[in-house]
C-alpha cells in the first residue's frame, strides 16, 4: 500500500513555472477542442459519441469474436498475429525477433502501450538501440523521463530544459528555438529511420473486419516508422478494437478533435499487412502484438467495463482540475489523469495505490468530455467502495472507519444528531460568526487540520436551523 | 495451454461464456452520412481548410497550368515524381530537374531522401478536412509524399470527395486494395516544445494541391 | 429558501427527524454505512409531495446515486425509485415545477454566479439559476471564465489532498476576483463553504451567499 506521494506534490504545486506550463498547455487543448466540436465546426458531435460509445461497447462486450476475426483477416494479408498474456512475452517476443533477424537498431513511434511494458529499457537492456522518433518522447528519452500527458508528452519542458538536453546528450551547438530544435531532431532522426532494421508502433485503432491497424499522428514519424524498415511490430492492448473500416468516419472524427482540437490529425494511417506485390515501398514483415498484460482482468467487472473503450485522446487529463496541479508524474503509473486514475487500480489491484481513486473531486469534468462516454467518476466511485472493503479484511483504514461507522450511527438518530450539533455550538461560545483559524488540541484531528492548513473553518451556528425553525412555527400558530 | 487460447478463454471467462458464438448481434449499424454538397461548394471547402493548416491550394483550369503552377512553384528546386499516370500526363516530367522515381524501392528512397519536392497525385481528396488519400501502389509509392520537404500533389476534380463518410463509402474495406492508405492533412507537425506550432519534422513543411 | 417557498403559496413540512442524504460515506466508499444514512432518509420522507433541496449535491445524491446503492435490493429501490422522482433541488423546482423566474426579489450588487459540479453535470442545471438571477432588482450578473470549475471541495477530498484542494479554489477565486462581483451565488452550501474558507483565511474582499437568500432579499 504506496502512500499518497505528498512531498512529490507539494513541490509540484510549489514550482510556479511547472505550474505555468501545465495549466497554460491544457488551457490551450481545452479551448482548441471547445472550438473544434462547435455546432458550427461539426455536425451533431454528441451523436458521434453516442455512437462511439455504443460501437465500444459491443466491440468490448464481444471481444473474442472480433478478434478471432481480426487475427484471420491480418494472417489473409500477410502479417503474423502474435498473443501475448503479459509484459514479459511481449519484450520476449520483440527480443528474439530481433536477434534472430539480425535487428541493430529499431526505430518507434510514440506508443503508451510500449510506455506501460518499459519496452525501451529492456531491448537496450539486451543490446538493442531504440530510438524514440516522435520530438516528445524523443527529449523524453534523452532525459530518461516518463511521458507527462498521454498526447503531450514533454508538456512539462520548456525550450531551455529541451537546449539543455540536447546540447548534453547530443553534443550539438546550443539552440533555443523550438524551430531550431526541431530541426536538430529532424536530422539526427532521419539518419536513423533511414538505417533502422525494425520499426516499432503502436495502434491507435485495431479493425477487426480489414486485419489492420490505424495509426494518428502529426510529425510523419510513425508513417516513416511503418514504412522505412524492413520489418514493422504494432504493438496494441487487446481493448483497441473495433468492428469495421466504415466505424473509422466516427472515431476519427471524434479523437482529433477531442485531443488536439483537430477535424484529422496531420496523417492517419490504415496499415495491413506487408508491402504487397507491386507496391514499391513498405516494410517486408508486418507483426502484430495483441497484448492482455490485465485487460482481461478488467473485463470480468461489468460496471468497470467501460474503462477499457479509452482511446487515449488525453482530452479528460486537460479539463481535470487535479491533474491540472498536480501533473503527470505524480501518478502512480504511465497514464495519468483520470483515466490512469481508473485503470491503473484495476491493472495493479485497489490496494497497490488506495489514494489513488480518491485524488478526485468528483466534479465530472473528465466524463463531460470522453470522446466514448465512460462515466469515470462512477468507476471511481466503486473503485473507493472496492478500496474500502480491501482494507476492512485487511484491517487497515481503521479510524476512518469508526468516524463513518460513528457518523452513520449518529445519522441515524436524530436527538443525538440535535444534541451534537448543540454541543458543537457549546464548544465555540465567543466565535460571534466570525471563522475560525484554529481549534483547541483536543479537536486538532488529521483532517481538521488538513482543512484549516488552507481555510478557515465555519464557526457551528448560535442557534441550530432547528431551534429557528421551531421559532417560526410557533409565530406563525400564533396567528 | 497457448497464449492465444489463453487469452481466448480468459476474455471468454469474464464475458461469462464458455465457446465461441459466432457473430454477435447488435452491432449498431455504421454511422455514413454523405451531405450532397456541389463542386464548386466542396473545392471551397477543401482550399479553406488546407489553406487554414498552411498548406497551399491552385486551382489549374488545364493540365498544362498544372505543370506551369509546378514550374513555377520549382523555380529551379529538384523534385522526384511518383508513378502516377496523371502527374506524367501533366507534363511534369518535362520540366527541368524532375525525375520520375521509379520502381526500385533503394534508389526511390536515395531520391527522396535528397531531393527537394515530392510530386504526387492522389486516390481521392476530402473537402471537409483538406485531406489527401494515398493509396500504396504501384504508382504510388510511401517514401515520395513523406520525405522531401515540399510535397506537391496533382489531383483530378472528379477525385474531390466530401469527406470520411464518402470515402468509407467507396471503400468499406480499404485493406481489400492496399497495404498501406493514408490521410495526409495539412503539412507534417509539432507542438511537444511549449505548444509551439512547428511544420516539417518528419514529414514535408510544405504541401501544394493542385485541383485540375 | 422557507420564506420563498411560502410567498408562493406553499406549505412547507420540515420532518425533524432528518438528518444527512449519507453522501459522505458513500463519496468515500463507505457504503454500508451510507445504506443506513439512505434508509433513514427513505423513512423520514415517506409519503408524497415534493422534496426540495437547498443543494445541488445532495439532490443529485438521492436521485442518482441512491440507486447504486440498493441496486441488489429491489424493496428499497422501489422506494428508491419513489422518493428520487419527488426530490428536486431549490432552483429547478422553481423554475420547472412552479415556473416562476421572478419572485420580487431585491438585491443591489454584482454577483457572480458558482456552477456547482453535481448540479452542472448531474443534475444538468446551469440556465435556471442564471434566470432566477436576471430577475432580481438592482442585481448585475458578471460571469466568471471558470464557471464550471471546481471549487475544490469534494467532500473528504478537501482534508485528504488539502492543498490540491486548496489550491483548486485559489485558481477559482482568481477567476471570481476579476470580474469584480462582491458576491458568489451558488446553489450548494458545500461549495460556498470551500470558497468562503479560503476567503476567510485570505481576508479577500468577497462574500458568498446561496441563491436562496437571495431570492428572499426584499
Amino acid at each position: 500500500m504506496n502512500p499518497i506521494p505528498v512531498d512529490a506534490i507539494k513541490s509540484t504545486l510549489s514550482d510556479a513555472r511547472l505550474q505555468n506550463a501545465i495549466y497554460s498547455s491544457t488551457a490551450r487543448l481545452m479551448d482548441k477542442r471547445a472550438h473544434a466540436i462547435a455546432p458550427d465546426a461539426i455536425d451533431d458531435f454528441q451523436g458521434l459519441r453516442t455512437q462511439a460509445n455504443a460501437i465500444k461497447r459491443h466491440a468490448i462486450d464481444n471481444l473474442d469474436y472480433y478478434l478471432e476475426q481480426l487475427e484471420q483477416n491480418v494472417i489473409a494479408r500477410g502479417g503474423k498475429v502474435v498473443w501475448c498474456r503479459d509484459a514479459g512475452e511481449a519484450i520476449q517476443f520483440v527480443l528474439q525477433l530481433s536477434r534472430e533477424k539480425g535487428v541493430k537498431r529499431i526505430v518507434k513511434s510514440k506508443s503508451m502501450t510500449t510506455e506501460e511494458i518499459d519496452l525501451n529499457e529492456h531491448l537496450e537492456h539486451g543490446g538493442i538501440e531504440v530510438v524514440e522518433t516522435d520530438l516528445g518522447e524523443y527529449i523524453l528519452q534523452l532525459a530518461h523521463e516518463k511521458p507527462y500527458h498521454i498526447v503531450a508528452p514533454a508538456l512539462h519542458k520548456t525550450r531551455y530544459d529541451v537546449a539543455d538536453i540536447f546540447t548534453e546528450t547530443l553534443k550539438v551547438e546550443r539552440v533555443e528555438e523550438p524551430e531550431q530544435q526541431t530541426q536538430v531532431a529532424r536530422r539526427v532522426l532521419r539518419e536513423k529511420f533511414i538505417t533502422a532494421d525494425l520499426g516499432i508502433t503502436g495502434a491507435n485503432f485495431l479493425i477487426a473486419d480489414s486485419g489492420a491497424i490505424v495509426l494518428v499522428e502529426n510529425e510523419g514519424n510513425a508513417r516513416l516508422s511503418s514504412s522505412a524498415p524492413r520489418i514493422q511490430i504494432a504493438i496494441a492492448g487487446l481493448e483497441k478494437i473495433i468492428p469495421r473500416a466504415q466505424d473509422l468516419a466516427t472515431f476519427l472524427k471524434v479523437l482529433g478533435r477531442s485531443a488536439t482540437g483537430q477535424p484529422l490529425t496531420v496523417y492517419t494511417s490504415f496499415l495491413s499487412g506487408p508491402r504487397r506485390p507491386g507496391e514499391i515501398d513498405g516494410p517486408e514483415e508486418f507483426y502484430l502484438v495483441l497484448m492482455d498484460n490485465g485487460r482481461t482482468r478488467l473485463l470480468a467487472d461489468e460496471g468497470k467495463r467501460q474503462s477499457l473503450y479509452c482511446i487515449r485522446c488525453g482530452a479528460c487529463l486537460n479539463h481535470c482540475p487535479v491533474y491540472r496541479k498536480i501533473g503527470g508524474h505524480n501518478y502512480p503509473w504511465v497514464y495519468s489523469g483520470p483515466i490512469g486514475a481508473i485503470i491503473s487500480p484495476q491493472f495493479h489491484g485497489v490496494t497497490q495505490d488506495p489514494w489513488l481513486p480518491f485524488a478526485s473531486s468528483l466534479c465530472g469534468a473528465c466524463s463531460e468530455v470522453c470522446p466514448v462516454k465512460i462515466d469515470i467518476p462512477q468507476v471511481l466511485l466503486e473503485l473507493r467502495a472496492d478500496i474500502t472493503h480491501a482494507k476492512r479484511k485487511e484491517g487497515a483504514g481503521q479510524w476512518e472507519r469508526r468516524a463513518f461507522r460513528l457518523f452513520s450511527y449518529v445519522m441515524r438518530r436524530p436527538r443525538l444528531y440535535e444534541m451534537a450539533a448543540a454541543m458543537a455550538s457549546s464548544v465555540f461560545p465567543g466565535s460571534r460568526g466570525a471563522w475560525l483559524r484554529s481549534l483547541p488540541r483536543l479537536l486538532r484531528l488529521p483532517p481538521v487540520m488538513g482543512w484549516l492548513s488552507h481555510r478557515d473553518l465555519p464557526p457551528p451556528p448560535e442557534r441550530s436551523f432547528r431551534a429557528l425553525w421551531r421559532e417560526r412555527q410557533r409565530a406563525k400558530g400564533g396567528n | 495451454m497457448s497464449a492465444r487460447e489463453e487469452i481466448l478463454t480468459r476474455i471468454r471467462a469474464s464475458l461469462g461464456r464458455a465457446n465461441s458464438t459466432g457473430a454477435p448481434a447488435g452491432l449498431p449499424p455504421s454511422r455514413i452520412v454523405i451531405p450532397d454538397v456541389p463542386l464548386e461548394r466542396r473545392i471551397e471547402k477543401f482550399t479553406a481548410a488546407l489553406e487554414k493548416l498552411n498548406g497551399k491550394v491552385h486551382r489549374a483550369s488545364s493540365r498544362d497550368d498544372a505543370r506551369d503552377y509546378v514550374e513555377r512553384l520549382l523555380h529551379g528546386r529538384t523534385a522526384v515524381t511518383s508513378n502516377a499516370p496523371f502527374v506524367a500526363e501533366c507534363g511534369v516530367l518535362t520540366l527541368p530537374n524532375v525525375k520520375p522515381g521509379g520502381s526500385d524501392p533503394l534508389p526511390l528512397r536515395g531520391m527522396c531522401a535528397t531531393l527537394d519536392a515530392g510530386i504526387t497525385s492522389a486516390d481521392y481528396a476530402l473537402s471537409d478536412t483538406g485531406s489527401l488519400v494515398m493509396l500504396s501502389s504501384n504508382e504510388e509509392a510511401r517514401m515520395v509524399s513523406l520525405l522531401p520537404p515540399l510535397h506537391v500533389a496533382l489531383v483530378p476534380l472528379d477525385r474531390l470527395l466530401t469527406g470520411l463518410d464518402e470515402l468509407y463509402s467507396i471503400l468499406p474495406v480499404p485493406s481489400d486494395r492496399t497495404s498501406s492508405m493514408v490521410f495526409i492533412t495539412g503539412p507534417s507537425r509539432t507542438a511537444d516544445i511549449e505548444q509551439i506550432l512547428v511544420r516539417g519534422v518528419h514529414g514535408p513543411g510544405e504541401i501544394h494541391v493542385v485541383l485540375v | 429558501m422557507a420564506d420563498v417557498l411560502e410567498r408562493l403559496g406553499y406549505q412547507i413540512d420540515f420532518p425533524e427527524a432528518q438528518t444527512c442524504c449519507g453522501q459522505p460515506a458513500f463519496n468515500s466508499g463507505f457504503w454500508e454505512e451510507a445504506r443506513g444514512v439512505a434508509r433513514h432518509f427513505l423513512d423520514t420522507f415517506e409519503g408524497d409531495g415534493p422534496i426540495v433541496v437547498p443543494s445541488g449535491s445532495c439532490s443529485a445524491m438521492c436521485s442518482h446515486h441512491y440507486a447504486d446503492l440498493f441496486q441488489d435490493d429491489p424493496a428499497q429501490m422501489a422506494r428508491v425509485k419513489a422518493i428520487s422522482s419527488r426530490v428536486y433541488e431549490f432552483s429547478r423546482f422553481l423554475t420547472e415545477v412552479v415556473q416562476v423566474d421572478d419572485l420580487g426579489a431585491s438585491f443591489p450588487h454584482t454577483v457572480t454566479y458558482h456552477d456547482s459540479c453535481h448540479a452542472l453535470r448531474e443534475l444538468k442545471i446551469k440556465a435556471g439559476p442564471r434566470q432566477l438571477l436576471s430577475k432580481v432588482r438592482g442585481l448585475t450578473l458578471k460571469e466568471m471564465d471558470a464557471a464550471e470549475e471546481c471549487c475544490g471541495f469534494g467532500g473528504t477530498f478537501s482534508v485528504k489532498f488539502p492543498n490540491v484542494s486548496g489550491g483548486m479554489a485559489q485558481t477559482k477565486l482568481d477567476s471570481i476576483l476579476r470580474t469584480g462581483a462582491s458576491h458568489i451565488v451558488s446553489i450548494d452550501s458545500s461549495c460556498l463553504m470551500q470558497l468562503q474558507g479560503v476567503i476567510s483565511r485570505q481576508e479577500l474582499p468577497l462574500k458568498t451567499i446561496h441563491l436562496a437568500e437571495v431570492l428572499a432579499s426584499r
